[in-house]
């Protein structure tokens, strides 16, 4: 069931860039960052089978990092939001010249 | 597949949690509203959470469920329902047609890259490696042993690092997310 993991990691992390790169809300492109990491979750599961534990104690690794990357993103969100009253994403254009 | 290794029931359920977690992700990133986007990532988790126990990581699995599905998305949501973000001006956030042509375009190139890939050889060194594995997940310790193992010895460095990670993580979202009042420094 390797290949057919390894698969469907791939199309779930294609999901995840199109929908990174179709959406306009902060948030939903937050969780579709999240949907990437799963992928990549899944894949490392898939070949630990195959190469040893390792690659499962890289998952715990992988949503630690989401957990906190979760936790920054969504305050800077809410900071944003404070000022702009919108989380759409091309109402924040400070940086655009 | 259908080879001898794997008995019909384990493909069907395979194949049929892969099927809901792709329809579940395709929905997730069409839905309009936010709430809907994110219970349709809560099934594409529960979905990855049934794929993991059948390869052989339960602890993932369960690990899964409560911190992606059980925490992560709840914080999620919690965000959603405190900014109020389902009243319809907010709703028609997809982009236009070059958005999503570029899109489209991405994921095609994308998945023509993992047909590619797909047909590669893996190197010899990673087939070495594969052959020579012989930590199998059902060793002495049960299900967790042949994970706390590793975490505890080979990484314990990046184990430890990860808890300053979380600290810092929490610090940095309280004052980020703390609301200054004009008399506050």
């Amino acid at each position: 069931m390797l290949a057919e993991s390894l698969a469907l990691s791939a199309l779930l992390f294609t999901i995840g860039v199109v929908g990174v790169l179709t959406r306009r809300n902060a948030i939903i492109i937050f969780m579709c960052v999240e949907l990437m990491l799963n992928a990549v979750n899944l894949s490392f599961v898939a070949l630990s089978q195959l190469y040893g534990a390792s690659g499962q104690v890289f998952v715990i690794f992988v949503m630690t990092v989401a957990a906190a990357e979760a936790a920054v993103g969504l305050a800077i969100i809410i900071a944003i939001f404070r000022h702009r009253q919108s989380v759409n994403l091309e109402d924040i254009n400070l940086l655009k010249g | 597949m259908g080879n001898e290794f794997y008995p019909l029931f384990y493909s069907f359920h395979f194949y049929l949690f892969g099927l809901i977690a792709v329809a579940s992700a395709l929905l997730f990133v069409t839905r309009k509203s936010p709430v809907a986007a994110a219970m349709w990532l809560v099934n594409v988790m529960f979905c990855l959470a049934a794929l993991y126990v059948l390869l052989d990581a339960q602890f993932i699995g369960a690990i899964q469920v409560l911190v992606y599905a059980g925490a992560i998305m709840v914080v999620f949501l919690f965000v959603v329902m405190l900014l109020n973000l389902g009243h319809p001006s907010e709703m028609s956030d997809i982009r236009g047609n070059a958005g999503r042509l570029t899109a489209g375009l991405v994921g095609l190139a994308l998945l023509a890259e993992v047909m590619v890939l797909g047909r590669a050889e893996f190197p010899a060194q990673l087939t070495l490696a594969a052959a020579q594995a012989s930590q199998r997940i059902d060793g002495p310790g049960g299900v967790i042993g042949p994970i706390a193992a590793p975490l505890f010895k080979q990484h314990l460095l990046a184990f430890e690092l990860t808890s300053m990670l979380l600290l810092t993580a929490i610090v940095g979202a309280v004052v980020i997310g703390k609301k200054r009042t004009p008399d506050a420094r």
